[in-house]
């Protein structure tokens, strides 16, 4: 079996607040093949956008630990402080696409100066004619009419749409070998939103890349997604394949989250998940679901541990641990 | 273009402003008690003096008719005789402005060669001890009066220390340059008269930092949170995440839009200096129009106040106009919107 491109282990992070130090990812563990489409997903709030982040090295200040594991391409990132390395990472292999096209695209600058500095950072042009030419025909490629009216205009006076369309553009334009997507396009209306996986899904294929994306919109996941991870308060609670998923899913979070999904035949309104996500400076312990969960006992206090169940699928709850499989219907 | 029309709105409203301002002061310039005629002609001149005077001066016409002729007079250019120094006023404006507007333009631009870096560093440590001396330096600037940082200078530097000229514009012993601008340094520069104008320069050094100090401490504060405000947003994670230097990610894709709001408050800062500039003037006798100003007021000097004012209020609205200008060259929603 191939290394995955990308494999995160153990991946704990701390932050020193004013409140006491947050546990905000409780041992995280993934992994991406090459061109594989991975999900994340999970409410707002319990780690997944810090998740990624830590990944490109986004968080910084002095009240933030990091420990754990995360290998790309054979290298360690958690802690490299090697320019050289983080310049072959960021923007050239691994490269991000943002929630908000419109807030993550500078104000004051043109979408020319801001694509031609992606695209010189790429290090394959160095001069800004190159780029220039090499942004239009990227332009192109998703289907811009005309590149050089957008090129030259600056963000704000772009439609939402067209402003993910960029953004997309500047993630791939380097031909990286994984794409993290934060969200895409949620802060679009849904049509925008759905354009927009079309189109990374489309342009993501053609390069051969992988997609690391953060949705909590479990459609997004069953239309894009090969493998899903569901996350809560900062821990993998379950993996699986993304039909195994929703044609079996295991742990009590997972099925909540796909209760709580509004269906467009009508009937009675979704189930909601009652409670919100622990506050992390002082997390319950053991499964940090516990405290909402309808089928929580006093094992679910201790820490629990993934339990395989064959062809990929992943948990990490009582009710499938080996001891109490049987017991539970 | 949007922007010609921008700033053609701008003048046109700039001119309703100083008519407003022209009013108002000529109100209150009224206000004072005393008779200027008898204060300009002394105690011992006889009545049939002083009422010829104030004839001469429309002084017994309803202030209607007396904002009248001064109307009359500025469409030709003229604001009038000072009763003070007896000549006509734009003479006086165009001696003393010279000196105030070369001291301000020194200390605005300490303000933001000195602040607006100072800002940056602060908010690029933050919360580090680089941040804190900055944030010490910043509050004292804004906290401490401008006279008192004139007079602190005063005693350290050419007291204790005597490294630099106590007051004035010149040395007793130097030539004032020819007269062009009517300032000193450029005057100097201009006439190639290097000597001079390094002794106008060390000069300017202590009135022009006191005067800079408030305004420094304000920009820098101003910088920095506007800065921090820039670093949290998405635009700057996304530089990150493309891994553009350090440099580039915060002088050019955090600092431009920091810049917008900073610079419109540092207009209005402008403002405060004008003001600060009376008193840095009295201490530092810098003989600009301050000190005529003053004595304008002391003597009733209705023509001379109010053409102060007048050119105060030009000044400012300049001022501000060029800082709208850049900051419409910065934020493209104010030139393409």
């Amino acid at each position: 079996m191939p290394s995955p491109l990308l494999q995160m282990r153990g991946l704990h992070l701390k932050f020193d607040l004013f409140e006491g130090r947050s546990h905000v990812l409780n041992g995280v563990d993934l992994s991406i093949k090459k061109g594989e489409r991975v999900a994340i997903v999970g409410e707002s709030g319990c780690g997944k956008s810090t998740a990624i982040r830590a990944i490109l090295g986004l968080l910084r200040g002095r009240n933030v630990h990091l420990s754990g594991s995360i290998l790309f391409g054979g290298n360690e990132l958690i802690d490299n402080k090697s320019r050289k390395l983080w310049g072959d990472i960021r923007g050239r292999r691994i490269s991000m696409i943002f929630q908000d096209p419109t807030a993550a695209l500078n104000p004051v600058f043109t979408v020319k100066d801001q694509m031609t500095n992606v695209i010189i950072r790429g290090g394959k042009v160095r001069s800004r004619k190159a780029a220039l030419n090499i942004a239009r025909d990227a332009l192109k490629r998703v289907a811009i009419a005309d590149p050089d009216r957008i090129l030259n205009t600056y963000p704000f006076q772009l439609s939402g749409g067209l402003a993910q369309r960029v953004m997309i553009t500047m993630a791939l334009i380097n031909r990286p070998e994984l794409v993290l997507a934060d969200e895409p396009g949620s802060a679009l209306d849904v049509t925008v939103q759905e354009q927009t996986l079309h189109l990374m899904s489309d342009l993501t294929q053609e390069d051969g890349a992988a997609v690391l994306i953060i949705t909590h919109n479990l459609g997004v996941v069953r239309e894009f997604a090969q493998r899903v991870y569901v996350m809560y308060a900062g821990s993998i609670v379950e993996e699986a394949g993304v039909e195994e998923l929703f044609n079996n899913p295991a742990h009590p979070y997972t099925r909540a989250l796909i209760d709580a999904v509004p269906k467009l035949t009508g009937g009675d309104l979704p189930k909601t998940i009652e409670g919100v996500v622990p506050d992390y400076t002082n997390p319950p312990t053991g499964c940090r679901f516990h405290t909402r969960c309808s089928f929580a006992q006093d094992a679910c206090r201790e820490d629990q541990h993934m339990t395989d169940l064959g062809h990929g699928h992943r948990v990490a709850c009582v009710l499938h641990n080996n001891i109490n499989r049987l017991s539970v219907k | 273009m949007p922007l010609t029309k921008y700033f053609f709105n701008r003048i046109w409203a700039s001119i309703f402003v100083l008519f407003g301002v022209s009013v108002l002061i000529f109100l209150i310039a009224r206000a004072i008690p005393g008779d200027p005629a008898r204060m300009a002609l002394g105690p011992r001149a006889s009545t049939e003096m002083v009422e010829q005077l104030r004839e001469r001066l429309h002084l017994n016409d309803s202030i209607p008719v007396q904002y009248y002729h001064f109307l009359r007079g500025v469409t030709e250019g003229d604001l009038g005789m000072s009763l003070y120094t007896k000549r006509p006023v734009v003479q006086d404006l165009a001696e003393y402005f010279p000196a105030t507007f070369e001291l301000v333009f020194f200390a605005g631009l300490i303000m933001v060669i000195v602040g607006i870096p100072l800002g940056i560093l602060s908010a690029r440590h933050q919360d580090r001890l680089t941040d804190n001396v900055a944030r010490i330096i910043a509050l004292l600037g804004v906290v401490t009066p401008t006279f008192v940082w004139a007079i602190f200078f005063m005693l350290i530097f050419a007291y204790v220390f005597d490294i630099l000229p106590v007051m004035g514009r010149l040395g007793e012993t130097v030539e004032p340059p020819p007269h062009i601008t009517g300032m000193y340094v450029f005057d100097s520069i201009l006439a190639g008269q290097w000597h001079t104008c390094k002794d106008a320069l060390l000069h300017m050094i202590m009135p022009a930092a006191a005067l800079a100090l408030s305004g420094l401490g304000q920009a820098a504060r101003l910088t920095r949170t506007n800065m921090l405000e820039s670093f949290g947003r998405p635009y700057t994670e996304m530089a990150r995440a493309y891994n553009f230097t350090e440099v580039q990610t915060s002088m050019k894709y955090a600092l431009r839009p920091a810049m917008i709001p900073t610079l419109t408050i540092l207009g209005l800062d402008f403002a405060v200096m004008l003001g600060n500039a009376f008193l840095v003037e009295e201490v530092f006798a810098w003989g600009g129009l301050a000190q005529y100003c003053v004595s304008a007021i002391f003597y009733k000097d209705l023509n001379g106040i109010v053409g102060t004012v007048l050119v105060i209020s030009m000044f400012f609205l300049l001022v501000n106009m060029v800082i709208d200008l850049v900051v419409a060259y910065l934020n493209p929603r104010i030139r393409l919107g």
